[in-house]
């Protein structure tokens, strides 16, 4: 139970990144620190007891495998993350080149 | 004379290490339905591989556009044909989409387990292209600010 | 192992705290591999092998990347003005305090309501297997392949990696036009 409260916490430390930061980057790395809390959560959920990794050796079926579904769904996720981390940055850095900061506020005074 | 890319040390090393690199991500992809590893993973290997390469020597403009246009349209290709897998199914009589047409075969050996190890490289590949063009992307536009 | 993966995930939120606070974009940028490395050994310790091997390879990736972003723009975070000099007595902003207080109650109204509803989920380690019991039982067996996780990826599911890949192919297609300078001939 403590687990999911901390991987919660890193979640709002995350959040907190969002909303208080003005530099662009800043608010980027926020998002990906929300994406690798709520990527730790589910697997944390799927985790059995004395588990083993998802894999069989033999025919016999090994006694207790860790559930697969959270891990083939996060996998995805995963690779999705990194493609939209570029996306935003390369909004980033065109915001960059127009008005020359990385400062929301100076960019919302601009006005396009 | 001005010099592309890194010292020497980094572009031995590189030659040395790169080619092992990029049999690693071959390696991962193949054996994804055996061991640990798989399409996303052998995919990002390979990237790996070519980012590398890029770092380490450098290139001009020109090539990399051509590079560059060349990798999107793997990316393309590959997407397409995962699609076609897809729907290959339904040629051999099934009735949903992505069917497992062929024969599971024997458990643990390379050639087994139906469409997967297919469908894994071609993953593998749309992966890495993809990758690979947004990194060529960041790396086309500093090149053209100067 | 609960306390194992209880100090990695504080050293994730420390180095996270560190990220968010740093003045220098390049160190921001760095540190912010505590967190990813973290995941990474986080996965191995929960019997999730795929996940690391992708997780360590993405994030040295978007290292680069980022690197390769900071290298063409400044390095230099903006100057954020917190508190205000008053006839040399420092006195903090209003409206910066007005944030801080909004920002506390949200935050902890919501860590309430995560605590109130961890009690819907198992306790850590005694996952009740609902959905993928059957995958666990035949999956190996109608698929005929070893790596489970392969399986439920590209059989029992593989419409959802069809659309990963979908929505992959549409973020480089938006990078492309975004970063295109010159117009193609």
């Amino acid at each position: 139970m403590i687990l999911y409260i901390l991987c919660f916490i890193l979640f709002l430390v995350g959040l907190y990144g969002v909303i208080t930061r003005r530099n662009v980057i800043k608010i980027v790395l926020g998002i990906c620190i929300m994406e690798y809390s709520l990527n730790l959560l589910l697997i944390l959920i799927g985790y059995v007891d004395e588990g083993v990794a998802p894999i069989v050796v033999r025919e016999t079926m090994a006694s207790k495998f860790v559930d697969p579904l959270p891990q083939a769904m996060v996998l995805t996720v995963i690779v999705i993350g990194l493609a939209t981390t570029a996306m935003l940055l390369a909004i980033a850095i065109r915001v960059y080149k127009k008005h020359g900061t990385f400062d929301i506020r100076e960019i919302k005074n601009l006005k396009g | 004379m001005m010099t592309r890319g890194m010292t020497n040390i980094v572009k031995t090393t590189t030659r040395l290490i790169c080619g092992v690199i990029f049999i690693f991500g071959i390696y991962l992809v193949s054996h994804g339905h055996l061991t640990p590893g798989g399409g996303f993973a052998g995919g990002t290997v390979m990237a790996g591989a070519f980012i590398l390469l890029v770092l380490a020597f450098g290139d001009d403009v020109k090539h990399l556009r051509k590079t560059e246009e060349g990798s999107s349209t793997l990316e393309n290709l590959a997407i397409l044909l995962f699609l076609l897998m897809g729907v290959a199914g339904m040629l051999f009589g099934a009735n949903v989409f992505f069917k497992n047409f062929l024969e599971a075969g024997t458990m643990g050996e390379l050639f087994s387990a139906g469409v997967i190890p297919f469908l894994n490289i071609l993953i593998g590949i749309e992966v890495a292209a993809a990758l690979f063009t947004v990194f060529l992307a960041f790396v086309i536009f500093k090149e053209e600010e100067k | 192992m609960e306390v194992l993966i209880a100090i990695i995930i504080v050293l994730m939120i420390a180095g996270s705290i560190y990220t968010l606070h740093s003045r220098d974009l390049l160190s921001a940028v760095i540190s912010y591999g505590i967190t990813g490395f973290g995941l990474v050994i986080c996965f191995l310790l929960l019997q999730a092998p795929d996940l690391a091997i992708a997780q360590i390879l993405v994030e040295i990736i978007t290292l680069i990347i980022m690197i390769s972003v900071i290298r063409i723009s400044t390095r230099e975070d903006v100057t954020e003005r917190s508190t205000i000099h008053i006839k040399g007595v420092r006195y903090i902003n209003m409206r910066t305090a007005a944030y801080i207080v909004t920002g506390a109650v949200f935050m902890i109204a919501l860590l309430y309501f995560f605590m109130d509803a961890t009690v819907l989920l198992d306790p850590f380690g005694v996952h009740q297997v609902r959905m993928s019991a059957a995958y666990m039982e035949v999956g190996a067996a109608i698929t005929g392949s070893a790596n489970l996780v392969a399986g439920v990826l590209f059989d029992f599911r593989a419409y959802d990696t069809l659309g990963e890949a979908t929505i992959l192919i549409t973020a480089v297609i938006g990078i492309l036009t975004v970063l295109r300078l010159k117009g193609r001939r």
